[in-house]
């Protein structure tokens, strides 16, 4: 290389990448055979610096003094199709690694709890079933499940046992979509095919017996709205034979595929100290070690009659995430099947004729009933003063329900406790000195659904 | 009353002048909230509640962290306005995995003098998890949290009026301006 004549820059503090023959230090021409290995500009570089004559400099230095202007901030979000849904990131980049995040949510805020205060106990569930539209059955019977306990209402067994087959479910349903999307995320596409694809029986098996695909509004105070439909035998023990298969499916495209082993180990990683100091809980409290699933340790509906394990993960990985997701899925159907061929006869509903309208039949024939049905959907029940909070363990953690009751038929203050909401704090130290690839998949590890967080 | 300070005789003698304080069964619930005279237990739907002034949230939620509640599930905020003297109430839910118990603290707190916001102290020292959630209550209800590391609205605009759990924040009483709309309806 010729001697550069034109005037350089000052000379910097920090060391230059681009070093001249001249400036080759004497460790250089000792460390190979041929004698010094002098670093050449490439031609682009070359170009460059004939045009601005100038040399540029890669001014990146690995250094612990990074000046401000080093750090970039950028902004992920609020369409960014990874968040699923409107969620903004500011992220603080120092070249490719991320340094700092905040989320900023509230893109989907609605109101909901202000919506709830002014809804009456029975048009409740069809606001709350609005807010996780992943997993709505959750937020319908943590609902019910609030009201009743301020009630005290008893629930007849066939009810829950309706209750648990929904919401297990349900949280099949959710799963699929959590590994569907995620897998689309870190670009094992089929995975989002094939997770639709099993979802569907599901969902079609709601359809049939909701009515809707998604905001059921099925689980009501007192019961559920209808009783399963002629056949859901064969409908259940359709989906439990055929998701398994699917699931194997996953397994073979995912579970020891170097890429996505690659793309999940080792990232996201948060401890389970962490996890509990910020209040965070389901497969990324799970994944950490810590066996906290309410379904054990504070069974409702009557879940602890059914045989089932909890997945616990060791190192809070995003692959940790994954698996647990994987397991609950063939341990929620391992509860399905235990539910269907368990399921006692009897009503779907509480006969507290205070709660639930009485049969289209005795309204005919009962003077009593008419005035019941009349005013249960004009007035509405009333609840007695009190307040009371309820957790139940939904797909993404524990989802709680706080009501107050101020004696009237609509509710003085209703709070949902939002699993999303609390896993989200968990996001800049998941990320915090990752890459910025690797955001991507963790944020699709979270599973945190905009409707939840958002309320 | 150490061990077991619930419906025990003995302990009844010793102090005849006044009644037994309330104690839940819990040993380590009836621990935690003998070291506090101040703090009231309630069952409230089955559910052990502990009403706690403002100025010993903290002291109190320290001691709980130390007793054993890992874990802030939940913090929100009630608005009694003139249905109670002191008019809001901040509900904190806290879990002990190690237990397997619930405790629910309400801590009143006054309105303030008009112009003036409430405020109570921020339970974020002691739990970090408690963030979002108080960022959440002071975007609802307008109570500061004081000592939060950043006390910013968090699902609402920056600009917004108004902290719509309130029970005086009425609904649908904000007009929505469009930016083309040349009139202002």
């Amino acid at each position: 290389m010729a001697e550069d004549t034109r005037p350089t820059k000052p000379a910097r503090e920090h060391r230059d990448v681009w070093i001249t023959a001249e400036e080759a230090p004497d460790w250089m021409s000792h460390s190979t055979d041929e004698g010094a290995q002098t670093m050449r500009l490439d031609e682009s570089q070359q170009r460059l610096v004939e045009q601005m004559g100038v040399r540029v400099d890669d001014d990146y230095v690995l250094d612990d003094q990074i000046s401000e202007d080093e750090r970039m901030i950028i902004n992920m979000g609020p369409q960014h199709p990874s968040t699923h849904g409107v969620m903004r990131l500011q992220i603080e980049l120092e070249g490719e690694i991320v340094r700092r995040v905040k989320p900023i949510i509230g893109y989907l805020h609605t109101g909901m709890e202000k919506t709830g205060e002014s809804l009456m106990y029975m048009q409740g569930g069809t606001n709350v079933t609005r807010m996780d539209y992943i997993a709505p059955l959750f937020n319908e019977l943590v609902f019910a499940l609030a009201t009743e306990k301020l009630l005290e209402v008893e629930i007849p067994p066939r009810a829950q046992a309706i209750r648990i087959l929904m919401t297990e479910l349900n949280r099949v349903a959710s799963h699929l979509v959590s590994l569907a999307t995620q897998g689309m995320d870190v670009g094992a596409l089929s995975m989002m095919l094939y997770g639709f694809r099993e979802r569907e029986l599901i969902l079609a098996f709601f359809e049939k017996t909701t009515g809707l695909r998604m905001n059921h509004n099925y689980i009501r105070v007192g019961g559920v709205a209808a009783d399963l439909p002629d056949g859901w035998e064969e409908d259940i023990a359709e989906i439990v034979e055929k998701i398994p298969v699917g699931v194997a499916d996953y397994e073979d495209l995912l579970k020891s595929n170097p890429i996505w082993e690659g793309r999940t180990r080792g990232v996201g990683v948060i401890s389970a100290e962490e996890c509990l100091a910020y209040g965070i809980t389901g497969p990324p409290l799970r994944a950490t070690g810590v066996d906290l699933d309410l379904r054990k340790s504070q069974p409702y509906s009557g879940i602890e009659q059914y045989e089932f394990d909890v997945a616990v993960g060791s190192n809070g990985d995003v692959y940790d995430r994954y698996r647990i997701r994987v397991q609950e899925i063939l341990q929620s159907l391992r509860i399905v099947h235990q539910v269907a061929n368990r399921m006692p006869a009897g009503d779907y509903r509480t006969d507290d004729r205070k709660v639930t309208p009485p049969p289209r039949k005795r309204i005919d024939e009962s003077m009593e009933a008419l005035i019941h049905h009349f005013k249960l959907f004009t007035e509405g029940f009333k609840v007695p003063e009190g307040e009371a909070y309820v957790a139940i363990e939904s797909p993404r953690g524990e989802i709680g329900c706080y009501i107050v009751s101020d004696g009237s038929a609509k509710p003085y203050r209703m709070h949902i406790r939002a699993p999303s909401f609390a896993n989200l704090q968990g996001l800049p130290i998941m990320l915090a000195d990752s890459l910025v690839a690797d955001s991507v998949a963790t944020i699709a590890s979270v599973d945190a659904v905009m409707g939840d967080v958002d309320r | 009353m150490t061990e077991e300070p619930i419906n025990d005789a003995e302990a009844a003698e010793e102090a005849p002048e006044a009644p037994p304080r309330p104690l839940p069964d819990h040993p380590i619930l009836a621990g935690l909230l003998e070291q506090f005279d101040t703090v009231e237990w309630r069952l409230s739907s089955g559910q052990d509640t502990a009403v706690v002034p403002k100025s010993q949230l903290r002291d109190f939620a320290l001691a709980a962290r130390r007793a054993g509640f890992e874990m802030l599930v939940d913090l929100t905020a009630v608005d009694y306005l003139r249905v109670r003297k002191i008019r809001f109430e901040v509900v904190v839910g806290l879990l002990s995995l190690q237990h397997n118990i619930r405790l629910r603290l309400r801590v009143p707190v006054p309105a303030g003098e008009p112009g003036d916001d409430p405020t109570v102290p921020s339970l974020v020292p002691v739990y970090p998890g408690a963030n979002f959630f108080e960022r959440e209550t002071f975007d609802m209800f307008g109570i500061i949290f004081e000592d939060h590391p950043d006390l910013t609205r968090i699902l609402l605009p920056d600009d917004w009026v108004g902290h719509p759990l309130r029970k005086d924040f009425a609904v649908g009483a904000v007009p929505v301006q469009f930016k083309s709309s040349p009139q202002v309806t």
